[in-house]
């Protein structure tokens, strides 16, 4: 899997969710990441320089190709040097040969996207030696190897943004459903079970009336579709927590009677939506910006270079026109809520 | 060969097509039976416009790999890459309106189709002369063609967005309100049926699968027979890729991985001996009818994921013991003849 939005969408989303989760899980376990960075702030501020290289899971990918443009953009702003380097592809350990480079070579900060939590690191932390600072995005490896990691969602707020998205295309009422990934789906389930609460909560003239599973693929999900739609004549929305779920409950809905009647939402990445987009099918869907998430490791890598933050719980910075962040636990900084694309903003992306 | 001989194997061959025959009345009343419960419990599953043109498009894609799966069947032979050709094939068709979107897209057809019949030709060549079971050769084959997708396709993904609308407009589009790909299937349907029961090449295929050996000593061409079954097979693979391509409008490196088991599930259910030597493609398309049809009908019934799959398994479970029965019966049958003919 190269990026977590390329493949398969629903996978990779899960994958994402899965570390937002496996953060606030280790989150009780704090204390520890202060340490080294600690130590090697002093290291980092020596040099200076802010020389940034931003090193993707893999070079010509589409959603890393805007994360990194994103990066550039925020280390033209603050006059350092931007570089991207990178593997073909998505090994595991693709990424180590070009960190002891890197580190050879004394930059300021690596932003990387892990294509393994584990097999990167003892190179990363060579490279903390050797006073680089480093910034996982994206994807992140065990916390004891970066000094801070750019998280793109968390649970909560991929939640809220598709219940929001719903009931704003149904006018707060009527019947809807979801599609999901697989039926055994940590992530989706875990937010399934919060968009229920939410929905329980906050817009009680809106029913769930089912939720059915795709299991990520296109013809499942068509079908599961279709039967949503025979079975609830007056449905008035599908949720689909999952890229390869969104993108196929709307290329049902607009070759079908449905289109126009029924509302298509969820988690969806532009290129894959654009034409639906585009035909009217789909109003609005949500993910992040890549732009967005590029564009704060570089400020959170100056941050680290400048000596302001050491990665630890509480430390802030400024990241140009995102305004200021805060260091949660662990050494992680949320991007914020997702991102919704529509007809209106859908033609800047291209991922 | 004796008059009378001659007249008991042609009764033998008639009773032998009557028994198919009815194999195949039995699949259909069990498609029509599943279509009318559906129905009476959600009129919207026939009655409604969608719904009628999902019940004949869903399983046309499938129907045309099943026929395809059939012919190697029937030849005593199977053949599992499919699934991994048919995704190939989708990739390359999104690959070419990609990267040549000046080609005039009725020729993927043409391209897709010829890719598939050499994917189909490498699995029939390593059948055909090195002489190891098919099984086998198209287990490799399978993950082979695969791994060469993952290769090939990575991380990356056709959109909807990415092929033109006439191409898409036919995966969803009707001539009077049959949909294309259901015409597409049945044409091809006819054609194979057509060739597999009044030519003698068709017939040669059940020959082999009746008796291999029997045939090569016959002097029947076994190697190229077989040979040709695997590039059909292939070639109606690489035609599914493409129609697949227009009908879900997104594919990725996972496209059709599963296929080859509902492929060899729909002949099975249909009526086409495992063994090789009897069955029809009729039998095959109104199998792989049955069996989409089914998927598509339980969600409707409420049935829970679990036993959608669970009746899935009991339904080809339910083909092979039937197989298994009537095949008993027909060596019996066929010894009570034999001793007939000699008295």
């Amino acid at each position: 899997m190269k990026s977590p939005l390329m493949k398969r969408g629903g996978m990779a989303v899960a994958a994402l969710a899965g570390m937002a989760l496996a953060l606030t899980a280790c989150s009780s376990s704090d204390g520890e990441s202060s340490d080294p960075s600690g130590s090697a702030g002093a290291a980092g501020a020596e040099s200076g320089d802010y020389s940034i290289t931003f090193l993707p899971k893999n070079l010509g990918n589409a959603y890393f190709d805007t994360s990194d443009a994103g990066g550039e953009e925020a280390i033209e702003e603050f006059g350092g040097t931007y570089a991207e380097v990178g593997p073909a592809e998505a090994a595991p350990d693709a990424q180590v040969s070009y960190i002891n480079t890197l580190a050879q070579q004394g930059v300021g900060a690596v932003a990387v996207s892990a294509n393994d939590p584990e097999a990167i690191c003892d190179a990363l932390n060579e490279a903390r030696d050797a006073g680089t600072k480093v910034v996982t995005f994206d994807s992140d490896t065990n916390p004891e190897c970066r000094d801070l990691f750019i998280n793109q969602a968390t649970a909560d707020g991929i939640a809220k943004v598709q219940v929001d998205m719903i009931a704003e295309q149904i006018g707060d009422a009527g019947q809807i459903a979801i599609l999901s990934a697989s039926a055994n789906a940590t992530n989706q389930n875990a937010w399934i079970e919060t968009m229920e609460q939410l929905l329980a909560d906050e817009h009680p003239d809106i029913e769930l009336v089912d939720v059915v599973y795709g299991d990520d693929d296109d013809q499942t999900s068509f079908d599961k579709t279709a039967a949503l739609l025979q079975t609830y004549p007056d449905l008035k929305g599908i949720v689909s927590p999952t890229t390869v779920g969104i993108a196929a409950a709307a290329r049902y809905i607009s070759t079908s009677d449905a289109k126009g009647q029924v509302a298509v939402t969820g988690l969806g990445t532009p290129n894959q939506m654009r034409e639906y987009v585009e035909d009217g099918t789909v109003t609005a869907f949500a993910l992040w910006n890549p732009a967005d998430l590029g564009y704060l490791a570089a400020y959170a890598a100056k941050a680290l270079i400048d000596g302001d933050i050491t990665g630890a719980e509480g430390d802030s910075f400024e990241a140009g026109k995102l305004g200021e962040y805060t260091v949660d636990a662990d050494g992680t900084v949320l991007l914020g809520d997702p991102y919704v694309f529509d007809a209106d903003n859908i033609g800047d992306f291209d991922f | 060969m004796s008059a009378r001989t001659w007249n008991a194997s042609q009764t033998m061959l008639s009773r032998l097509g009557s028994f198919a025959r009815i194999r195949e009345v039995g699949i259909l009343a069990a498609f029509v039976l599943v279509v009318a419960v559906t129905t009476a419990k959600n009129p919207n599953f026939l009655f409604s416009p969608d719904g009628f043109r999902d019940l004949l498009l869903t399983p046309s894609i499938l129907m045309l790999v099943a026929v395809g799966q059939a012919v190697v069947i029937i030849t005593r032979n199977v053949d599992l890459s499919v699934g991994s050709v048919l995704g190939l094939s989708a990739y390359l068709t999104g690959r070419i309106f990609v990267d040549f979107p000046s080609l005039p897209w009725p020729l993927v057809f043409v391209i897709g189709i010829a890719f598939g019949a050499c994917l189909g030709l490498v699995n029939g060549a390593l059948v055909a002369f090195a002489k190891v079971p098919s099984l086998v050769i198209t287990l490799g084959t399978l993950y082979a063609y695969r791994g060469i997708n993952v290769w090939w396709t990575g991380s990356d993904r056709i959109n909807a967005s990415d092929m033109p609308d006439g191409f898409l407009a036919l995966g969803t589009d009707s001539v009077a309100n049959i949909p294309v790909l259901t015409l597409i299937a049945l044409l091809v349907l006819g054609c194979a049926a057509w060739y597999m029961h009044t030519q003698r090449g068709g017939r040669e295929l059940y020959a082999i699968g009746s008796d291999p050996d029997a045939a090569r000593l016959y002097g029947l061409r076994v190697t190229r027979r077989v040979l040709v079954a695997f590039v059909v097979s292939g070639a109606l693979a690489g035609l599914a890729g493409v129609l697949y391509a227009a009908r879900y409008g997104t594919v990725n490196s996972q496209v059709g991985s599963g296929f080859e088991l509902e492929a060899v599930g729909a002949a099975v259910i249909g009526g086409v001996a495992i063994f090789g030597g009897s069955g029809s493609v009729f039998g095959a398309a109104i199998g792989a009818y049955l069996l989409m049809t089914i998927n598509r009908a339980l969600p409707v019934l409420g049935v829970d994921d679990f036993w959608q799959r669970a009746v899935v398994g009991a339904l080809i479970l339910g083909a092979i013991v039937l197989d298994r029965i009537a095949a008993a019966r027909q060596v019996k049958r066929f010894a009570r003849m034999r001793e007939a003919s000699h008295d």
